[in-house]
């Protein structure tokens, strides 16, 4: 599996998801 | 007292961040596909010799005084934020950890790694292409982490977090 670091793509897509994880996390723990 | 630590603290905060992040990005999307390209004809010369060492000098110490301003915002909340001792600093501690763990990487993967790829420490070809290796992906995974870090600094006060956690 390509590492996706080595895209510009990849990295930004990956910040995103980590965004929407972090961001679910600090709901749920805010409810 | 509040002036000058959340007033002047959050400007120089801001100015520092914006430096730090706004040669992240630089590095990462203009300077690393720049020397691939010059790669190809041999001028990436002038870049690695004039243009990344000062752009690394502003780039680390940016990303000190970041930090330092950072803490320097928090103040007494510094560890309700760090170790999620209340709610409201929830959004805010896990920017400023994205933020500590960056910083960790400028200090201790970007820089050491950079000063043998430019020359300016002693290293072989081998240890040298290890270095452009790790100090890559250590830029890369910081350019990763500014994308949430940014989302819960701007999304860590008053109104904004408000309209973002309810």
């Amino acid at each position: 599996m390509k590492n996706p670091l080595d895209s510009l793509w990849g990295t930004v897509i990956s910040g995103l998801v980590l965004t929407l994880i972090l961001y679910q996390i600090v709901k749920f723990a805010l409810q | 007292m509040d002036f000058i630590q959340l007033g002047l603290g959050r400007w120089l905060h801001v100015i520092s961040g914006v430096m730090w992040i706004g040669l992240l990005y630089y590095f990462n999307f203009v300077q690393v596909p720049a020397l691939a390209e010059a790669a190809k004809d041999n001028t990436g010369g002038g870049i690695t010799k004039h243009v990344a060492p000062r752009a690394l000098f502003w780039f680390r110490w940016a990303a000190v005084a970041t930090w330092v301003f950072g803490a320097m915002i928090l103040g007494k909340h510094f560890l309700d934020a760090f170790f999620f001792l209340k709610p409201a600093y929830y959004a805010i501690g896990v920017g400023a950890w994205l933020g500590t763990i960056m910083l960790f990487n400028v200090w201790v993967l970007i820089w050491p790694n950079q000063k043998k790829i430019l020359g300016m420490v002693q290293a072989t070809d081998a240890e040298k292409a290890k270095a452009r290796r790790v100090a890559f992906l250590a830029s890369r995974t910081n350019t990763l982490l500014s994308i949430p870090m940014i989302f819960f600094m701007t999304a860590s006060g008053g109104v904004f977090r408000t309209a973002v956690f309810g």
